[in-house]
């Protein structure tokens, strides 16, 4: 199989959408998101994504399929709560190891049925990292601004027992995502590092912030350029934004990236921002009308679907992107 | 695979594969050739301010986030934080000042030098840290091992590192050392541990000289050509230093000092030392030092005599010593004349702009050049920074004040001059915008501040005011020629209004689009309503910051139509968008709802007869007693600053700001309650009443009958869950149980017309705003104190209670008080009624506009109904079988009823 980074050189990777949005189709209720298995688990479990890679294998593993048979050359993990610390909430805390590698098993094996069959486009694996629940730099407490609900140490273990699992799961690349804390992502990529080391192993790393609003900066506060120079200390393979915002509204801060970054540049945006009713109703045209300035001005190498998004519009975007050249990576003063 | 910067194979830039440093707190900093020189501030470490160490010793962080605070403001691009002192946890202390640092966003927009010679502290620093920082400092000291094993923890924490000549044998003194020790610590670093060698910066000893040793002779010289070697033999590194130690022989005599730093600066700095720990007070400008002090303070830096340190001794001797007074916080009135300007709009200075506009007239032929020329420079700043969020909306009215007094002072010029010179035209505005609040409406404060934004972006703004007729629009719009029209209203029949301005312009023909704002209006009011009848553009704009964008967008020639264009079809989009969602709704007959009204047991409920019945007057109300019940939100809202009182005050984005507003509207406020410049007063009363027909409040008061028409929701709703209307809370007459209810009505609203006038006379828009924005919120404050004295008085059926002011805002209380127009009863129509009743305008002078607004507008009336299951809802929409009944029982005309219930009335 050829290299994805070499691949990225050829031309631009379809990312997936969103898992959340496809598993609300199914209205999976309390019983399950049980299963047979945790029936009797003194906690509700309605809501625990994660946990459906256990109890609703197939379905997982159709999302998966619906979103290679659109296009997409990437599909990530069912993982994002995936940690010790976002697992708290459904005291599941024990089941993180076995949750991140079924979930990359679910999705290597359906990567492989259409690399086998399609052998020219080869498809891989992105292990979900998401951003947990706390965050390692803002105090959740207003009146005690110096208070912190989680400390780096940790962070570092959770997310260093994720990427294990991941890893031996079969994920073909790592990414950290929805990175609205800076510190949070500096912690995941610091426990990547010790795996890669301690397994003697590289594995390509993918870096994605949120923007989280019209302020242009990430909730924790930085900048895009600030956010950049922050990630930027070890090898990684992408680096980029996805979530918050909608496709036109990620431009100038992909811009800021794009023109200031040695890595290949990802966008998974929003299917818009959410309406008056919370939900997300950009239709696949639409967003692909919007991605296209990204292609036109060269500035992304991977580009896929957030909150809201569907196959309808990853197939939209894959259709738009086949015609473009990939962003050229640049040295950078 | 291998993925790091030796893999790129391409470049299509074509640039040179060159590295900067790059450092980032909440902003970039990027070092490259092309930046000055980097000052590193020095002042929060214990071990050089003793000020700093008394604070963390007391713990006083406050205080000492201050001292951090000034040196950013002071200019320090990087601040060093150092806690080693044997009486602190230094551990503990450096975690906890950085995270509170870290919470400050004046002070974390730097990036965070880590100062310590423990290894712990370090480590625990870079754990808390987002940005990119800088550790200070790592060395051979303890041989190879140590360092390179920190040295890759740095690299996996993603910081830049200071390397001291230091090694297993001592500390560099001299040149040779110098490079020795560089050399072997670089090429460690990035032959063994891979570590970005632009993230290498070395320090490699500033000793101090005139020391009176012949060893010393050198310290300098060797430092600096030691510099020069460093930057041309080890690619991409840095190099810094502390540079007070070279001047430490002459501890007292500051003038010495400061020119020795100075002369040893720009020698190190033209060697290529980048970066360094420099006191900005203890510097003097290196061509402003006398030539014979120049000329000695060199010999020695540079050792080029071998009797200069005697030299310099025995002048030092003859130079006055005297500490140069912080210079700090003026040193900006030194620079160029557009800098000061431009300074004074960006920070709200009015202090000094009169006299820098005179000087600026003096530069130029006419007058009118120094608004184009100099102010319109300065105001381009600000709203770039407005733009790109980097300023907030009371900055941008505060430098609006400035604009203003500078045009002020200009004005007799340019009349003289256009005396002088007739043919001189007008200056040549951005556009021209009329701004109106909409017939029968009081409300503008958003249209002032947009006003005011738009004011600041070079449009020339005429301002009708409130309660303009259409007519007057319209003849002002074709007499002015403007270019936009901006309308605005607060309550729901401005709508109505402003739908009707639209069908006049279509008809009279117009073609300037149609800005529509105010708190009632909405996106889907002005596409559904408004936009249908103009042919050219409407925008919705509720948001100040947006206006400057849409009028830009509507105003500029190439982008104009296509804008316009995008806007219609927009509008249209939502507009059929909308129309399907709202009918996927289900509606009762209003029969069905009121069969499913909310049911209250009232056998079993004990109904309280009020303590006073009848009206009360509350003539001129001590304004301090309402300070404690002024919910502070909505204040913020009312300025664009958005968040929760009183978090928003350390809010990451905009805390900074709503801190100095909050300020300045307590100076207000004091100012206010203490000369007594606005009136309180209220009537209010406690009358018998029952519901009568469902729907319907009957009130008795001296032998007359008042009747409250309620409205009832339709909207059908999930099993269990009842159908409201307010007279589900008074009991129905057939009960035969004697129920009451109350209304009142309350005002702080005289004198802030008289108040705001004279502010904005003084071209203070920013101080008008503000007296508007407080008044609004102390009539809240008014109708809060007095549901409160009504609860536990004059009714009394809630004597024991004890709420906190938050609990009050949270609505905790037993009770509601309810304001038509407002959601639970929208229908503007029911305040007659309350007029009548209460005879408000005879009594307290509070008049209704024919819209039913209230003026002066600080003022609020409504209801109070005392059941404890009385509770807020919202109407919804109606039906026009409601609508139908409404007129009937009320006695007027269908049409009458369906205008004022337009908002609410479902579409079919």
């Amino acid at each position: 199989m050829k290299k994805i980074q070499d691949i990225l050189q050829e031309r631009i990777l379809v990312l997936d959408g969103a898992m959340g949005t496809m598993l609300q189709r199914y209205k999976f209720t309390e019983p399950d998101f049980r299963g047979q298995r945790f029936k009797d688990w003194k906690h509700p479990l309605q809501g625990n994504n994660d946990l459906l890679s256990l109890t609703q294998h197939e379905a997982i593993a159709e999302v998966h399929r619906k979103y290679f048979a659109a296009g997409a050359d990437i599909v990530e993990t069912n993982t994002f709560s995936g940690t010790t610390i976002a697992m708290a909430d459904y005291h599941m805390e024990e089941l993180v190891y076995e949750l991140n590698y079924e979930s990359a098993k679910i999705a290597k094996k359906v990567a492989e049925e259409f690399t086998s069959s399609e052998p020219h486009k080869p498809r891989f694996v992105a292990g979900s990292i998401g951003p947990t629940n706390k965050t390692a730099s803002m105090s959740p407490d207003v009146n005690d601004p110096g208070f912190r609900a989680i400390s780096f140490d940790e962070l570092r273990l959770a997310y260093k027992e994720q990427v294990e699992a991941l890893l031996d799961g079969g994920s073909d690349i790592l990414l950290v995502e929805t990175i609205f804390d800076t510190l949070n992502a500096k912690a995941a990529l610091f426990a990547i590092e010790e795996v890669k080391e301690e397994r003697k192993i590289e594995v390509p790393i993918m870096v994605s912030g949120t923007i989280t609003d019209a302020s242009g900066r990430t909730l924790s506060g930085q900048t895009a350029e600030a956010f950049l120079i922050s990630i930027s200390h070890i090898p990684i393979l992408s680096v980029g934004f996805n979530c918050a915002l909608g496709a036109s509204q990620l431009v100038p801060h992909l811009e800021v990236v794009s023109s200031r970054s040695e890595h290949f540049i990802s966008a998974h945006p929003n299917a818009g921002l959410p309406n008056a009713f919370g939900e997300y109703d950009e239709s696949p045209e639409q967003m692909a009308a919007q991605i296209k300035e990204y292609v036109e001005k060269g500035l992304v190498n991977i580009v896929g679907g957030c909150c809201g998004t569907t196959p309808e519009h990853i197939s939209a975007i894959a259709e738009l992107v086949k015609d473009y050249e990939p962003r050229r990576l640049m040295v950078v003063g | 695979m291998s993925l790091g910067k030796s893999n790129i194979s391409t470049t299509d830039n074509g640039k040179q594969a060159t590295k900067y440093l790059k450092l980032s707190g909440l902003e970039p900093l990027v070092v490259t050739p092309e930046s000055n020189f980097i000052n590193v501030g020095e002042r929060t470490n214990v071990a050089g301010s003793k000020k700093f160490l008394r604070l963390i010793k007391e713990e006083k962080f406050e205080e000492a986030l201050d001292v951090a605070r000034d040196q950013v403001e002071g200019g320090a691009q990087i601040i060093d934080i150092n806690m080693d002192d044997g009486l602190i946890d230094g551990k503990e202390a450096m975690v906890k000042f950085l995270n509170l640092i870290v919470a400050e966003p004046d002070i974390a927009r730097v990036p965070i030098m880590i100062d310590s010679s423990k290894w712990d502290i370090i480590e625990a620093g870079l754990q808390v840290v987002q940005g990119k920082c800088v550790v200070n400092s790592i060395s051979l000291k303890e041989g190879e091992a140590e360092f390179i094993q920190h040295a890759k923890l740095i690299k996996r924490y993603g910081a830049a590192v200071i390397v001291m000549a230091f090694d297993e044998v001592g500390q560099a003194d001299n040149y040779d050392r110098r490079i020795e020790i560089s050399k072997r610590s670089y090429d460690i670093l990035v032959n063994e541990v891979a570590f970005p060698p632009e993230d290498i910066i070395f320090d490699l000893n500033i000793f101090p000289v005139a020391t009176g040793m012949d060893e010393h002779k050198r310290n300098a010289l060797d430092f600096i050509e030691a510099t020069k070697w460093v930057r041309e033999n080890l690619p991409y590194c840095s190099v810094s230093g502390g540079v007070s130690n070279v001047s430490f022989s002459f501890r007292g005599n500051n003038p010495v000092r400061e020119a020795m730093h100075s002369v040893f600066l720009y020698h190190a700095i033209k060697s290529g030392m980048n970066m360094g720990i420099v006191n900005p007070t203890m510097l003097e400008v290196y061509d402003d030092i006398p030539k014979d002090l120049l000329e000695r303070v060199e010999d020695v830096i540079l050792n080029r005599r071998d009797d200069a340190t005697e030299r310099l001794l025995d002048f030092a001797e003859t130079v006055v010593g005297k500490a140069k007074e912080s210079k700090v916080d003026l040193s900006w009135r030194e620079e160029s004349l557009q800098d000061r300007i431009t300074r004074a709009l960006v920070k709200g200075i009015d202090q000094y702009i009169e006299a820098d506009v005179e000087e600026a007239r003096q530069s130029v032929d006419k007058p009118i050049e120094v608004i184009e020329g100099h102010l319109m420079t300065g105001m381009n700043v600000v709203g770039d920074l407005f733009g790109s969020g980097k300023m907030f909306l009371p900055q941008v009215v505060k430098s609006a004040r400035v604009m203003k007094k500078a045009v002020a002072y200009l004005l007799p010029f340019i009349e003289e001059e256009k005396l002088k010179n007739p043919q001189v035209g007008d200056s040549n505005s951005a556009g021209k915008i009329l701004m109106a609040t909409v017939k029968g409406d009081v409300h503008d404060i958003g249209k002032n501040i947009v006003s005011v934004v738009l004011a600041c972006n070079n449009y020339e703004i005429v301002d009708l005011g409130v309660m303009v007729p259409p007519e007057k629009i319209i003849k002002i719009a074709i007499e002015e020629r403007v270019d936009v029209i901006g309308l605005s209203g607060l309550i729901t029949p401005s709508l109505d209004e402003m739908v009707h301005l639209a069908k006049e312009m279509e008809r009279q023909d117009f073609k300037v689009p149609l800005l529509i704002g105010g708190a009632t209006t909405s996106k889907a009011h002005t596409a559904v309503k408004i936009d249908p009848q103009y042919k050219n553009a409407v925008v919705h704009v509720n948001d100040a910051s947006r206006a400057v964008t849409v009028v830009g967008d509507l105003l500029q020639k190439e982008t104009s139509q296509t804008y316009k264009n995008g806007i219609k079809e927009d509008y249209e989009e939502f507009r059929n968008k909308f129309l399907k969602r709202t009918k996927q709704k289900e509606y009762l007959t209003l029969n069905e709802a009121r069969e499913n009204k909310f049911q209250i047991d009232w056998a079993e409920t004990e109904l309280i007869e009020p303590n006073h019945k009848g009206v009360q007057i509350i003539e001129n109300l001590d304004l301090s007693l309402l300070i404690d019940y002024i919910d502070w939100t909505p204040f913020f809202r009312s300025w664009d600053l958005h968040g929760k009182y009183p978090n928003i005050l350390t809010d990451d984005v905009v805390g900074e700001q709503a801190t100095e507003l909050f300020e300045d509207a307590q100076e207000m406020l004091g100012k206010i309650v203490n000369e007594k410049l606005l009136k309180a007063k209220a009537i209010f009363g406690l009358f018998p009443a029952n519901t009568i027909n469902t729907d319907d409040i009957e009130v008795l008061t001296k032998g007359e009958k008042f009747i409250f028409r309620t409205l009832r929701q339709q909207l059908k709703k999930r099993a269990g869950v009842p159908n409201f209307a307010l007279s589900d809370f008074v009991a129905p007459k057939e009960i035969g149980k004697q129920d009451y209810m109350g209304c009142f009505c309350v005002s702080t609203g005289f004198g802030t017309s008289e108040l705001a006038t004279a502010y904005e006379e003084e071209h203070d828009d920013y101080s008008s705003i503000m007296v508007k924005a407080l008044a609004d919120r102390l009539a809240e404050a008014f109708a809060e104190y007095l549901h409160k004295e009504v609860r536990t008085q004059y009714w009394g059926y809630a004597n024991n209670e004890n709420l906190s002011n938050e609990e009050l805002i949270k609505e905790s209380y037993k009770g509601i008080r309810p304001a038509p127009g407002y959601p639970a009863c929208p229908d503007h129509l029911e305040k007659l009624t309350i007029w009548k009743l209460l005879e408000v305008e005879k009594n307290i002078g509070v008049k209704l506009t024919e819209s039913l607004a209230m003026w002066p507008a600080a003022s609020v009336s409504g209801y109070y109904f005392g059941h404890p299951e009385a509770r807020y809802f919202g109407l919804g929409k109606i039906k026009e079988d409601q609508v139908k009944d409404f007129a009937e029982r009320k006695e007027i005309s269908f049409e009458e009823a369906s205008k004022w219930l337009a908002p609410n009335i479902a579409d079919d």
